[in-house]
């Protein structure tokens, strides 16, 4: 078990090592990040000053060592724009897109894995070929065209929900969370709505699949046949057995709406830390992308990481690979 | 004399594309959606000939149509703009139909080149084994990894706006996905008979690998191709939506989106509302012929 995390860990650095190189290259290439900073009457000196202090007047391959050998010590530098420490800036933004992304997960799995049990177990019924229909639409649907279209429906036309922004927020310690508030809620309802969408589409996919395959199985019938309530065989017999690929496909849909995060931010003018990345992109903020991006890797490996453990919890047959490597 | 038993002639046998054409046609919903389908491929194709107007002829375009709702006329009382007209009073069907047009061509030409990309290197990894196989998988593994949304924003902002870009972009996201499928595909195949006869008559590897091996490789690959088609779609409109893909003056279904996004607020919804709906038709179309394809091309559900 710990063989196969250090080597998911060892991997992980490399990956972010690669990346970073190849951004960090990327983005050099592409501007002038001074251009960005210095305000327009300023003169080739004030330029040159500029460049000095952010270490921008030395040769590439020194930038990314002074770089790297500061990333080692978990510094990513700071923002050309702000001047704050770019990790920091992230950190400040990420409560905001996680909350975001763990209510439309929330809803998605709330409402796809019940629909997708019905639909596994009634095959041929018109309501099944109804939630089917729908779950096409709701994974074909461009998802930034449903966030527009919601904000048209509810929030000019009927004027029920705000169109953007995060609202109020409560505490917890240092955090800042929406869904301690009632405006905060009205916030944040178009935008998890528009996410959980698409991606309770695709749970009701595979728990319409996994049902499917689950309901010939000995162990169900044996259930029947001692006279369990369906009710009782459903919660406990199925619900357990279908659960891993709910898990893998939810656990890897997660990584992707916090990617996905860009997107929906920019729609809905939610102060996460997408926006932050399309910000600093625009701007050639170079240590807030190659932070945002180490960081981003970081967290899908860790969260492919926690799928594969939760995997060996919910099925005592799945061994991890690696683990007697 | 001879008894001669005269039997019914036997029907000749199906052919596999007769198969495929019968089994497709017998789900309405796939019929449906090959409709759609061909309706874009048609609307994208011709857009040229049939729309009203020409939207890029800036010279054309009147600004006092500008924003005018659908079933307008316009201000010298010559046309009707059905769909209505957008910030540059273009005719909003026209700029749906062009805009349509490089949806498709953007989708179409990157998933094609993806497909060549990504079979070569599934098939190369199947067929040498060894490190080739390990590197070139690793590779796969590190690619898929990274949401395509990400990997394709930051390579857009690296080489700029384009169609030819926006194009490379989506290969470099989706080729991964056809190497894995192509490999898993050439190791089955690879164990057969067919090849190992192919071997004794000591063809050289690229005649076995691509007129042997890729055709029974092939079916998997389309159902992913056709489900890819809709995926690269949505995923261009998105970059375009966001400002880094193709250029204004070729606008994408996403880009006349992104348009209207500003006016959204003050209720001149068709803006936005109407390419939105092309776009979606187009993805609802071709996801529905992808998802039939794959039950009947899938081995498992075979008769």
């Amino acid at each position: 078990m710990s063989a196969f995390i250090i080597r998911r860990l060892l991997q992980a650095v490399l990956v972010m090592t690669v990346m970073s190189g190849l951004v960090f290259i990327g983005l050099y290439v592409v501007g002038d990040p001074v251009s960005m900073m210095a305000s327009a009457e300023a003169t080739e000196q004030d330029r040159a000053e500029i460049r000095a202090s952010f270490g921008l007047d030395k040769p590439l391959w020194q930038q990314y060592g002074i770089f790297m050998s500061h990333a080692l010590r978990l510094d990513f530098g700071k923002s050309f724009l702000t001047g704050q420490s770019a990790m920091g800036l992230i950190l400040e933004r990420m409560p905001a897109t996680l909350e975001l992304a763990l209510v439309s997960m929330g809803l998605a799995v709330l409402v796809g894995i019940p629909l997708g049990i019905w639909a596994g177990l009634r095959p041929q019924a018109y309501s099944t070929r109804g939630i089917m229909a729908g779950s096409v639409l709701g994974f074909s649907l461009p998802n930034f065209w449903v966030g527009l279209m919601l904000i048209m429906v509810f929030a000019v036309q009927f004027g029920w929900l705000p169109a953007s922004g995060r609202g109020a927020t409560g505490h917890i310690g240092a955090l800042d969370l929406s869904v301690l508030t009632l405006d905060g809620w009205s916030h944040l309802l178009l935008p998890a709505v528009t996410i959980a969408l698409a991606k309770a589409a695709l749970i009701i996919r595979v728990t319409r699949a996994a049902t499917r395959e689950a309901l010939p199985m000995d162990y169900i019938k044996f259930a029947r046949a001692k006279g369990l309530r369906w009710s009782r065989i459903l919660r406990v017999h199925l619900l357990k057995n279908i659960m891993v690929p709910i898990v893998t496909v939810g656990g890897l849909e997660f990584g992707q709406v916090v990617a996905f995060a860009v997107v929906t931010e920019t729609i809905f003018a939610w102060p996460g830390m997408g926006k932050l990345l399309l910000d600093s992109i625009i701007t050639l903020d170079r240590p807030v992308v190659v932070a945002y991006l180490i960081l981003i890797v970081f967290f899908l490996v860790m969260l492919n990481l926690v799928v594969d453990v939760l995997y060996s919890v919910l099925d005592p047959r799945v061994r991890l690979q690696g683990a007697k490597a | 004399m001879t008894a001669e038993v005269l039997l019914p002639p036997l029907p000749p046998p199906e052919t596999p594309w007769r198969r495929l054409r019968r089994e497709f046609m017998a789900d309405r919903l796939a019929v449906f959606g090959l409709a759609l389908l061909v309706l874009a491929l048609l609307a994208a194709v011709f857009a040229p000939w049939i729309s009203p107007q020409n939207p890029y002829d800036i010279g054309k375009l009147d600004i006092f149509d500008s924003k005018l709702p659908p079933g307008s006329r316009d201000a010298a009382d010559t046309m009707t703009y059905w769909l209505g007209t957008d910030g540059q009073a273009r005719d909003l069907l026209s700029a749906i139909l062009h805009g349509m047009r490089t949806s498709l061509l953007v989708g179409g030409v990157s998933v094609a080149a993806a497909l060549a990309i990504g079979s070569a290197v599934g098939l190369a990894a199947a067929w040498f084994g060894g490190w080739i196989d390990a590197l070139l998988m690793r590779i796969v593994d590190i690619q898929l990894s990274f949401p395509a949304i990400l990997v394709a924003l930051i390579l857009l902002a690296i080489l700029g706006k384009g169609v030819d870009k926006v194009i490379l972009a989506l290969v470099i996201v989706q080729w991964a996905y056809f190497a894995r499928a192509a490999r898993g595909a050439a190791l089955v195949e690879r164990a057969k008979e067919y090849i190992e006869a192919a071997q004794c008559l000591s063809l050289g590897w690229p005649r076995l690998l691509f007129r042997h091996m890729l055709p029974n490789c092939l079916p998997p690959l389309i159902v992913i191709a056709t489900i890819d088609l809709a995926h690269a779609i949505a995923l261009e409109s998105t970059l375009s939506f966001l400002g880094v893909g193709v250029p204004v003056t070729e606008p994408s279904l996403g880009m006349l989106i992104a348009n209207g996004y500003e006016f959204l607020l003050s209720g001149n919804y068709w803006i936005s509302f109407f390419p939105g709906i092309a776009l979606a038709l187009a993805i609802v179309g071709i996801n529905l012929v992808g998802d039939h394809l794959r039950d009947i091309l899938n081995p498992r559900n075979a008769h």
